[in-house]
């Protein structure tokens, strides 16, 4: 009989082994996936994983694409970790990035078209700010009436949607799109655009944010009582009443901070790498980056590594399907491999196998 | 009726634990159609006894008989199989489930819904326990929740019923209800094993009793023929006695409560009525009284993790009532919480965070919000060294070390701090008895210093031991304080309110 043993600590060798480990067990089941769909599973693997970085025909283009798709992932992970790490379940960073590009956008349409570099710091502001206040709804709702911030925020997501549909379409549509939807092009109005900082590496501000933000989290969590305090109630919630943690404003603390880098994550990704307002603006950014900060352990430095991982596996995944023929639908499932088997291996971090019968005590 | 064969007839069973024999050569009779009660304070081995009795256990050595045939069960399923039920204190029901379901997922082969609701309506009623099935658990008082689990153990028809401490969440009404359906199963045969400490309960039900103590069995006895204080002196022993200490200077009054009345937190919580005490410096203060009387409450009132009324507490005559913890700490208000893993410490930080936990403060391990970790491990590492925590290190996780280690380790924390009202309940619960003279001296050591202490506890021994005035705690009242020296053992029952609960039951006739 195996049996679960409760290790008295968490192992710090499988701490740093199960991401490792997970990987090899998503490329292994994900290539016998690929090879029930009649591909070679060995070219699968090495288109997502090798080619984008080091394929002479591809690497030119893909490589810049690995930042420019790993900066909001990091971003937003960063900021979701925090309060993942609280026990305040945030799932909505997807409606926060949408209402963050929608308000940061609108901020730099207002100005058009005058030039300042003033403007583009606004948009950043009112991209966080917005943000901020759409993750205040589910913030406000539980800590007043204590509904649950997981349905609270989830549902919003699709409130946002509509609209950022709605924008697309009406207040934000560019007056010269001869009535086409979505609004006018950021990167064409020097003030809001976010351009390329270095050319060839996909460097944005957007990226910078990004890496700000995984060092501030790192120096947050581990040197500063406020991280303490979110560790604190995210383990051991009565433990952190003891030593004064105030629940509501860890709260309203945890859900604003994820929500204003969703929303300023989505200002970078309107005004550089999307360029406009447009009804299908989003890709899901949010919701993968709720998978970037478990496979990153809720750890920043964890997460930067993720986030560039799950941004591989996009590129890679999109190269693959063209090259080869996938389906994307498979793409999806390998990346939700990645996931499963991270939760599934994370056991051996708390417990260890044993083999044999135990006695009942 | 010790004539006839016993129901079920226990000899020589023992059981031990790592540091603590639960139950030594322990041996009693049980007779179909009898009420029999198990007395003894917390920690005597009534539980561990019980759950040998219905397979949860199992004895290192001694036998057990039912009906004449040996019963060993393996299991409660075997147990149940062999007609022993159990009705346990804390209550395993879906809130979100109505009666009839929580009680069909009970069931081994559970019937068809609507047979299960008709036999259990058939039941309730032939036992006068009222009882909807259709109704949802969630909406249901504590005691209807216990004619559910009550239920569910009559449907197996028992011959043999354990209660463990059945009225500790009732009301004095679902009391009555609660004895009036025990006297009908025990008249129609059943035995049943009623586990209390409540002594007039126990005058008023039971036909036999066993008073287990420090695990042995000190006496078989007829309730009905003692009076509630001979069994508290059974229960507790003779040798209740104040060690003299050094003559300690009592100073002024340091902490005042005054009229603290605080709603009950959660449903099975307690609500504090109107508590009035006053500490000064150099004391120690002792509390006394059965789990669940308030005594959880009563800490977080003091330690501020539930703010009360501004006045309602003074520390050196400021008001404090309305701080938090954080506030009252840097005043020199320090608690230690009954439960260590999850509120006195969090389990899976080490013993360096877990420093930090309540000392950032006064032992400065952080300035301006920025934690000095290196500061934390040597306070952590002084702790461990001073208090003796068997550890190999502080960056432990404090669910590593044994229950009495850690238990070390917080007050340790608390005491290093150097309190001027220190608040500790329960410090030495669960904790062998060497660790447990430590902390009890490093308390006296603490009051002779001349900060004033508060020892919540059940251990009657205990609080005997370290206070220099007792009072009791039932219901959520508190008793005013008496000198603990010279305190007979008949005066402690009366304080701990075993007459109270006299009062009810004669109503409840």
């Amino acid at each position: 009989m195996i049996r679960l043993e409760k290790r008295p600590e968490p192992s710090r060798f499988w701490t740093a082994a199960t991401p490792i480990l997970a990987v090899v067990l998503t490329m292994i089941a994900g290539g016998i996936m690929f090879a029930l769909l009649g591909k070679d599973p060995v070219a699968a693997i090495r288109t997502i994983f090798w080619d984008p970085l080091f394929d002479p025909q591809f690497a030119a283009y893909s490589r810049p694409q690995l930042l420019v798709k790993a900066g909001p992932l990091i971003l937003i992970a960063t900021g979701l970790a925090l309060g993942f790490r609280a026990g305040v379940w945030n799932i909505g960073a997807e409606g926060q990035y949408i209402i963050g590009a929608i308000c940061g956008a609108a901020v730099g349409l207002a100005f058009y078209p005058m030039e300042s570099w003033i403007i583009f710091p606004l948009m950043v502001l009112a991209g966080a700010l917005g943000g901020w206040a759409w993750a205040m709804i589910p913030g406000v709702l539980r800590t007043r009436f204590n509904t649950n911030e997981i349905l609270v925020s989830l549902l919003l997501v699709y409130v946002a949607e509509q609209l950022l549909a709605s924008m697309a379409l009406g207040a934000l549509r560019n007056p010269e799109g001869g009535g086409f939807p979505g609004s006018r092009n950021l990167q064409q109005y020097p003030s809001a655009a976010n351009l390329e900082l270095i050319p060839g590496t996909g460097m944005h501000w957007g990226v910078v944010a990004a890496f700000i933000a995984v060092i501030f989290a790192y120096v947050l969590l581990n040197r500063h009582m406020t991280g303490f305090h979110i560790r604190l109630a995210g383990q051991s919630p009565r433990a952190a009443r003891f030593a004064g943690v105030n629940p509501t404003r860890l709260i309203l603390l945890c859900l604003g901070i994820s929500g204003a880098l969703a929303g300023a994550a989505g200002l970078f990704e309107v005004s550089g790498p999307a360029g406009q307002i447009s009804i299908d603006f989003n890709v899901g950014y949010g919701f993968t980056a709720i998978i970037v900060a478990f496979l990153g352990r809720l750890h920043p430095v964890g997460i930067l590594l993720a986030g560039l991982l799950m941004a591989l596996t996009y590129i890679g995944g999109e190269l693959a399907q063209f090259m080869l023929g996938l389906p994307s639908a498979s793409i999806q499932a390998f990346q939700g491999m990645l996931l499963f088997f991270l939760l599934a291996v994370d056991v051996l971090t708390n417990y260890r196998f044993r083999i044999g019968k135990g006695a009942i005590t | 009726m010790n004539e006839t064969a016993p129901l079920l007839r226990i000899e020589g069973l023992t059981k031990a634990y790592p540091g603590v024999v639960a139950n030594s050569d322990v041996g009693f009779d049980l007779h179909a159609g009898k009420v029999h009660a198990l007395l003894g304070e917390n920690g005597a081995g009534k539980s561990t006894l019980v759950k040998m009795i219905y397979g949860l256990v199992r004895p290192d050595s001694g036998t057990m008989s039912l009906r004449g045939t040996p019963y060993a069960p393996v299991n409660p399923n075997a147990a149940r199989a062999a007609g022993v039920a159990m009705v346990f204190q804390h209550f395993s029901l879906f809130d979100a489930l109505d009666v009839a379901e929580n009680i069909s997922l009970g069931m081994d082969n559970p019937p068809p819904r609507r047979t299960l609701s008709a036999r259990i309506r058939e039941v309730s009623e032939a036992y006068g326990l009222p009882l909807d099935p259709t109704r949802r658990v969630g909406e249901l008082s504590a005691g209807e929740r216990q004619r559910i689990e009550i239920i569910r153990c009559l449907l197996q028809d028992p011959k043999l019923l354990i209660m463990d401490e059945p009225t500790s969440v009732l009301t004095p009404q679902e009391v009555d209800i609660l004895f009036r359906t025990l006297r009908q199963l025990s008249a129609e045969g059943t035995a049943i094993l009623y586990i209390s400490h409540k002594l007039e309960e126990i005058r008023a039900l039971c036909d036999g009793a066993t008073v287990l103590r420090l695990g042995k069995v000190v006496a078989n006895c007829t309730p009905a023929e003692k009076s509630a204080s001979e069994l508290a002196e059974l229960m507790v022993g003779q040798t209740l006695h104040a060690p003299s200490r050094e003559g300690t200077e009592v100073g002024d009054t340091v902490l005042t409560v005054k009229g603290l009345s605080m709603a009950a937190p959660h449903a099975f919580g307690t609500s504090l009525k109107d508590i009035t005490l006053d500490l000064r410096a150099g004391e120690v203060l002792g509390i006394g009284g059965v789990a669940g009387n308030g005594q959880d409450e009563l800490l977080a009132a003091l330690s501020g993790e539930a703010p009360t009324a501004r006045d309602a507490v003074t520390l050196n005559g400021a008001p404090i009532g309305h701080l938090g913890p954080n506030a009252r700490r840097a005043l020199g208000l320090l608690s230690a919480p009954e439960e260590r893993l999850g509120h006195a410490a969090a389990p899976d930080m080490s013993l360096t965070e877990n420093a930090m936990l309540t000392a950032s403060q006064r032992k400065h391990l952080a300035h301006r919000g920025f934690l000095n970790w290196a500061a934390a491990r040597r306070f952590a590492q002084t702790v461990i060294e001073r208090f003796d925590v068997r550890t190999p290190g502080p960056g432990h996780a404090a669910r590593s070390l044994s229950g009495g280690n850690l238990q070390k380790f917080v007050i340790g924390r608390e005491i290093l701090q150097d309190p001027g009202v220190l608040v500790v309940n329960q410090p030495t619960w669960g904790v062998d008895a060497s660790a447990a003279a430590a902390i009890r001296q490093a308390l006296l050591d603490l009051a002779a210093k001349g900060a004033a202490v508060i020892v919540i506890s059940q251990d009657l021994d205990e609080l005997m031991e370290v206070s220099d005035r007792f009072c009791a705690m039932n219901e959520g009242r508190l008793s005013p304080a008496r000198p603990a020296e010279g305190l007979s053992v008949e005066e402690i029952g009366l304080m701990l309110g075993g007459a109270h609960d006299m009062e009810v039951a004669h109503v409840a006739h």
